[in-house]
């Protein structure tokens, strides 16, 4: 049995489900030494600012379990550059670029998805709303309602109207399914989900904080069942709205969990700075997956987890176990689990 | 172009206060060349440590009855850095490489001194080889805490022209820092070109010292790694371009191996305000 893996995300067409991360996979060069970034869903790129950007002072990283924390501060060369060199390199090798985009303002975010409309390799923007806000004292987009709607407002009406916008969403919020809905009312497409979560690590050695940053974005499989948890509620409350899962993935089953979740692509991070060709590799396992449990359509997994719990009645009983009931409840209807 | 490979333990076995590891890893060794390095992943397929550790790579064998080998030499630091010291023939090892730009090596034959400080000496043993293979002279100088975190001083030996070899306890050699003798091995020699491997306080004295005398000098620098292959930013430091511009650079790839002038060494682990990009510096 073949499994047919394409996914589609908010009209537009991916040959399978896996992407890279944003700030993962710079813009794909380094990546294709080990593998072709064309057979990948699509490559997202390292955030690109207007301009060039020196990032923070080193220590950027500090390894933690199962995961790092990294404070990198958006280094780049700005979308100059990226529009030069880093984009048509994508598009002559028939990569899908994601194009990841990020500012202090509204006007830069606005001003940034102007300079991408018409150019050649740009399958979707991704709104890098975890930044912070120069207009209002250094509040992050992601983490206000209205600040969030008014930059992915400003990115769709500057992006072409067959370019889908996504937004990438923080966890660091109380409410995260209101922060969803903000955005696809000002216009998004989809949601990117999730972004790091703040964290921080202080060297007991030294006595100080381990990144020059102080605080840093935590990332890896320790971030992943909340990952998993902030795709399921939103996928619950927005089922129509299409899902670019991402949080700590490191093989195709994980992959699986987030598309049962309610994601209909992935996005593999951090598990690639220890593994290059991680995204090849979780591919094949989450084709393989598929098959082994008779799936022929990856589509047909988005959000299955939500489904009603099925009720099972054991065709014998339990040769050394107690007594079991007729009809065994598996689980508890999902929806009363969690308040939306 | 690196390679990921799924190797194999050949061998481990301590060196004084350090570990050498020789991997089974065959494509390799045909492209390395002395000052690339080698990103490890540690702690096993299930393991919490996500990052890959790097080292230098020591020595290379493209052929015998193993296939490829790559052999690299660390010191136990952290919990990765145990987990391989406790590996043992036969177990799997997920290595990359060969990664960064190697050192340049000078077309005529010159006089080359070598600096190493502990195991930083990994990477220039073999580019000791290499230059007298051009026929160059090549003087070491070694320099460590003490005895047993000098490494390869007997190869330097029969490699070099001359050694020189300090620590800091005096334990062997003359008491005190490799910089301490330099200057006198780069006049006695006529020295043309330097290069220098090793802790960055070493590094920074150094270059200085070959500034202060016009001799360009190469230097492979350590600095603290996610990836190893440029997408990570973690790794940067402060380089000086052919453009006179400072720019924030990943040591994994456009590294390790840098000129020795063009490292802004006082402003490591910062962000220099003229540099390219910098809050109200050059964009």
């Amino acid at each position: 049995m073949s499994v047919d893996v394409t996914t589609v995300l908010a009209g537009t067409s991916f040959p399978n489900p896996v992407f890279t991360a944003s700030g993962c996979a710079a813009a794909g060069q380094e990546l294709h030494q080990f593998f072709d970034v064309a057979g990948l869903g699509g490559v997202v790129t390292k955030s690109i600012m207007l301009n060039a950007r020196s990032g923070r002072a080193t220590p950027r990283m500090a390894e933690t379990p199962s995961g790092m924390l990294n404070s990198i501060g958006l280094q780049g060369p700005g979308i100059e550059h990226f529009l030069d060199h880093d984009l048509p390199w994508l598009a002559e090798r028939g990569a899908r670029a994601v194009v990841s985009i990020a500012g202090g303002s509204v006007e830069d975010y606005a001003l940034l998805a102007s300079q991408l409309r018409g150019r050649p390799g740009v399958a979707m923007v991704e709104v890098n709303i975890s930044c912070p806000n120069v207009e209002d004292r250094g509040q992050v987009f992601a983490c206000d309602a209205k600040a969030s709607s008014g930059v992915v407002n400003a990115v769709r009406k500057n992006t072409d109207a067959g370019i889908p916008v996504f937004a990438k969403l923080s966890p660091d919020v109380t409410d995260i399914v209101g922060i969803a809905r903000s955005c696809v009312d000002a216009g998004a497409d989809g949601l990117s989900m999730i972004n790091t979560l703040l964290g921080m690590v202080i060297d007991t050695t030294t006595m100080r904080p381990a990144l020059a940053g102080i605080t840093g974005g935590l990332s890896g499989p320790a971030i992943r069942p909340v990952a998993v948890r902030c795709v399921w509620q939103v996928h619950q409350a927005l089922p129509e709205v299409p899902i670019l899962g991402m949080g700590g993935i490191r093989t195709g089953l994980d992959a699986l969990e987030f598309l049962l979740a309610g994601a209909s692509a992935v996005s593999i991070g951090t598990v690639v700075f220890g593994d290059p060709t991680a995204p090849v590799r979780i591919l094949d396992e989450l084709t393989r997956a598929l098959e082994e449990r008779g799936i022929e359509r990856l589509r047909d997994v988005v959000g299955l987890a939500h489904r009603p719990p099925r009720t099972v009645v054991p065709e014998e009983p339990d040769p050394v176990g107690d007594d079991l009931p007729a009809a065994v409840v598996l689980d508890e209807p999902a929806r009363a689990e969690v308040p939306s | 172009m690196p390679l990921q490979v799924s190797g194999e333990v050949l061998s481990i076995k301590r060196v004084g206060a350090y570990q050498s590891l020789t991997v089974i890893a065959p494509g390799i060794p045909e492209l390395t060349r002395p000052g690339h390095f080698l990103a490890v992943q540690v702690g096993g397929p299930e393991s919490s440590m996500l990052l890959r550790r790097a080292f230098a790579i020591y020595a290379v064998k493209d052929r015998g009855v193993y296939g490829g080998t790559v052999e690299f030499v660390f010191a136990v630091h952290g919990k990765g850095t145990a987990w391989l010291s406790a590996r043992r023939p036969q177990d799997k090892l997920d290595v990359v490489g060969p990664l960064g730009k190697p050192f340049r090596l000078p077309k005529a034959a010159v006089n080359v001194a070598l600096v190493g400080g502990g195991y930083g000496s990994a990477p220039l043993l073999p580019l000791a080889t290499a230059l007298r293979e051009r026929g160059c002279r090549v003087d070491v100088v070694l320099g460590a805490g003490s005895a047993d975190r000098l490494f390869g001083r007997l190869e330097a030996k029969r490699i070099g022209s001359s050694i020189v070899v300090t620590t800091d306890d005096g334990s062997t050699g003359q008491r005190g820092r490799v910089s301490d003798v330099l200057p006198a091995v780069l006049e006695k020699n006529a020295t043309d070109v330097v290069y220098a491997c090793g802790p960055m306080a070493m590094l920074k004295a150094v270059a200085e010292q070959c500034a202060e005398r016009g001799i360009p000098c190469q230097v492979a620098v350590e600095e603290s790694m996610a990836c190893g292959i440029g997408v990570c930013m973690t790794c940067v430091l402060p380089v000086v371009g052919s453009d006179g511009l400072t720019r924030m650079v990943r040591s994994c790839v456009e590294g390790p191996v840098f000129l020795g002038d063009r490292v802004r060494w006082d402003e490591v682990g910062t962000v220099p305000a003229d540099a390219v990009g910098a809050p109200g510096g050059p964009r």
